[in-house]
């Protein structure tokens, strides 16, 4: 059997959910390739992985793979995946978000996710618009483009989510996009194996919303404005500010040891029963 | 407030305890082991002494960034296997319905305290109040079951918080634990029960083989047993309407029976659900309904008025939803007349109103200043009736 055929054989529940309800073309599917290839490199069993998703395009990821998997409310992901953590730390808790669920209803939750740094991988797909509603503009549209509501163009500036999540206080953030797909892979992988809050910005392509309003062509079009815009993180360093205006960097861009969440917990515990055990 | 840091139970001796405080004694006693939440008067207290006794018993703490994660934590918490809860007030609670209507959807047990004060909008924070009541019932959006009790003393807000993880996990459903500030912050004496004298229930886990685990198909009681994430039963849990085995649907001879269950499984159990406490109501000729802190001020003036050849009686609620219609239906039909005291402008008398269809006389002593009803406030109507 090919690698793939076995890949979708083990990971996805393809005799109950397909067709999936993605547009064809749409960059949803590279980054659930990307996932399950990561996951079984990392070689966790499908038991231990706890998969949990917001509410948009991106958010349906849920429904195709067989782990145990968790579809919540929009933009609350993270705290739903903060109480499975807690309740069972050996589980390996991803989250799948869009950009608008991750960082505008989402927003706060994703930064305090990122400053209390428990060990949770979070996977952020960013097509730079609201997909699942019909193309409003997000905080990542960026100014003057068209959206649904933002005929005219957009007059708000973006978020870079990544930046973001550097500045929240993540102990690893990556920036990938679906047409580098092997390097998402290992973004992915290596972000499940960082003990610590991990953030992956998968910049993502919603031709049916963002596309067409914006002219940028279809998925071949858009993924070939992803090969073009992107950079290395390591190449970036070499680059001036004017050369890296309007790229994107891609790769690692922060990786670094801080406390784990459920490590200072145990320790609370710890200090809480010898104090209570003294009295 | 480090002198305090002691373990209160299992010392057999009399304790001087909040509500809110015998609350948390009551989680603990059900198995509770994680809290999450955000401080808000005038239940803060919960999550302080939650913060210093859950991780003594191996138990998790942590103060999220507001409401609406909190809710999403306890969610996240029960379905990996723990018993969860949160606390707060009105405007806290406001915030977590959307997640609460997840709970009841996704069919996840855990407990929410709302010690309820004035309102609407910031109201007044730190005055009593009972004006959430129709909120618990109906706040997430759309047709949904939900229990609701009401604790009027610190021994009832022990006992109500077991018996609320009780029905959430018997049931798979999330429980709401109303309070108020006067209930939250009287300090009562109270006897902790040892461990092991009341009964604490576990929700029913599948034991078939995985392949086999229809997550949410039906059976006799209308709950299906619940797999924990991790233990083997890999299957989706989602706030989509959802088919039994939990993938989304919109085919209507999916959502129909889904919908019925989700009714049914509380329905069909009042008799377990629904709880009044009877207190000289035998003969009574004027019936009190209260519940909350008010019981207490009419169990008072139910004496008072007895003493002066009154005949009153006192139906106190301690299940406010699903509404106990049938405790209720047989004072009705006998007394001459109903006094419904509460701290709102009536969310609980149209309720009686509704029941009552005519059988017999319903009047209402409402106070929405932030101050509870007294004793002679209820005495003074009862005499005149
Ligand atoms: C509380 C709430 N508000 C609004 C919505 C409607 N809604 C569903 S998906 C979505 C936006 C999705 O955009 P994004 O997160 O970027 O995901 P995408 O569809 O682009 O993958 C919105 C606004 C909702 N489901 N819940
Ligand atoms: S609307 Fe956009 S994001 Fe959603 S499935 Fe279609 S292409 Fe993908
Ligand atoms: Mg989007």
């Amino acid at each position: 059997m090919a690698e793939i055929t076995k890949l979708i054989h083990k990971y996805l529940r393809h005799e109950k959910k397909f067709p999936h309800v993605w547009c064809p073309g749409c960059g949803n599917g590279i980054v659930l390739g990307a996932l399950i290839r990561a996951i079984d490199r990392t070689g966790f069993s499908k038991d231990e992985i706890v998969l949990v998703s917001g509410i948009g395009c991106a958010g349906r990821l849920t429904v195709y793979v067989d782990f145990n998997t968790l579809h919540t409310t929009h933009g609350r992901a993270l705290t739903f995946a903060t109480g499975v953590k807690l309740a069972n730390p050996k589980l390996q808790v991803i989250v799948v978000m869009g950009d608008g669920d991750a960082t505008a209803i989402g927003g706060n939750h994703f930064i305090h996710a990122a400053r209390r740094n428990l060990n949770l991988t979070a996977i952020i797909v960013n097509n730079n618009v609201y997909g699942m509603t019909g193309g409003q503009y997000s905080p990542t549209t960026p100014y003057g483009a068209r959206a649904a509501t933002a005929v005219y163009g957009h007059i708000e500036q973006a978020f870079s989510i990544a930046e973001l999540a550097v500045t929240a206080g993540a102990a690893w953030v990556g920036r990938g996009t679906v047409y580098h797909a092997s390097l998402l892979d290992q973004l992915i992988e290596q972000a499940i194996l960082k003990r610590g809050f991990a953030v992956v910005e998968a910049i993502s392509h919603c031709h049916t919303q963002f596309g067409r309003r914006n002219r940028l062509g279809g998925p071949v079009e858009m993924m070939r404005w992803q090969k073009e815009v992107a950079v290395r993180v390591e190449k970036a360093k070499t680059m001036t500010p004017e050369e890296l205006k309007d790229r994107i960097t891609i790769g690692v861009l922060v990786d670094r040891e801080l406390p784990v969440y459920t490590h200072e917990l145990r320790k609370l515990r710890e200090a809480s029963q010898a104090a209570l055990g003294a009295k | 407030m480090t002198a305090n840091l002691t373990d209160p139970t299992n010392q057999g001796r009399p304790l001087l305890l909040q509500g809110n405080e015998a609350m948390v004694e009551g989680a603990l006693y059900a198995g509770c082991r994680f809290f999450a939440g955000y401080p808000i008067t005038p239940a803060t207290e919960i999550s302080e002494v939650m913060s210093w006794r859950l991780p003594a018993v191996g138990g998790t703490f942590i103060q999220m960034e507001d409401e609406i994660a909190s809710m999403g934590a306890v969610i996240g918490a029960s379905l990996a296997g723990g018993k969860a809860m949160t606390a707060t007030s009105g405007p806290g609670f406001s915030l977590m319905q959307e997640n609460l209507g997840f709970a009841c959807i996704a069919e996840v047990p855990c407990v929410i305290v709302n010690v309820m004060r004035g309102g609407p909008s910031t109201g007044l924070p730190t005055h009593v109040s009972q004006g959430d009541v129709q909120q618990a019932r109906w706040g997430t959006h759309g047709d949904h079951p939900i229990i609701v009790l009401a604790a009027a003393t610190t021994r009832e807000c022990f006992d109500l918080t077991v018996k609320a993880f009780n029905l959430s996990e018997k049931y798979r459903t999330p429980v709401i634990l109303l309070a108020d500030e006067v209930v939250g912050h009287t300090r009562e004496k109270i006897v902790l029960p040892p461990a092991g004298t009341i009964e604490v229930v576990e929700r029913i886990r599948p034991t078939m083989p995985p392949e086999w685990y229809i997550p949410y198909e039906d059976n006799l009681r209308g709950v299906p047993p619940m797999g924990i994430f991790g233990d083997g039963y890999r299957y989706h849990v989602t706030g989509l309407t959802h088919d039994v085995r939990g993938f989304p649907t919109e085919r209507p001879d999916e959502i129909v029976p889904f919908m019925d269950r989700l009714f049914r499984k509380i329905n069909q159990h009042f008799a377990d659900i629904q709880m009044v406490v009877e207190d000289l109501t035998e003969d009574a000729e004027v019936l009190v309904l209260a519940y909350g802190s008010v019981a207490r001020s009419a169990k008072r003036a139910v004496r008072e008025a007895r003493a002066r050849g009154v005949k009153a009686g006192l139906l106190q609620l301690i299940t406010l939803w699903p509404f106990p219609r049938g405790l209720l239906e047989p004072h009705l039909r006998r007394v001459k007349a109903v006094l419904v005291p509460e701290l709102n402008r009536g969310q609980i008398s149209r309720e009686v109103k509704r029941v009552n269809q005519g059988m017999t006389r319903i009047d209402t002593l409402n106070r929405i200043d932030g101050r509870l009803i007294t004793p002679a406030e209820i005495l003074d109507r009862l005499v005149r009736m």
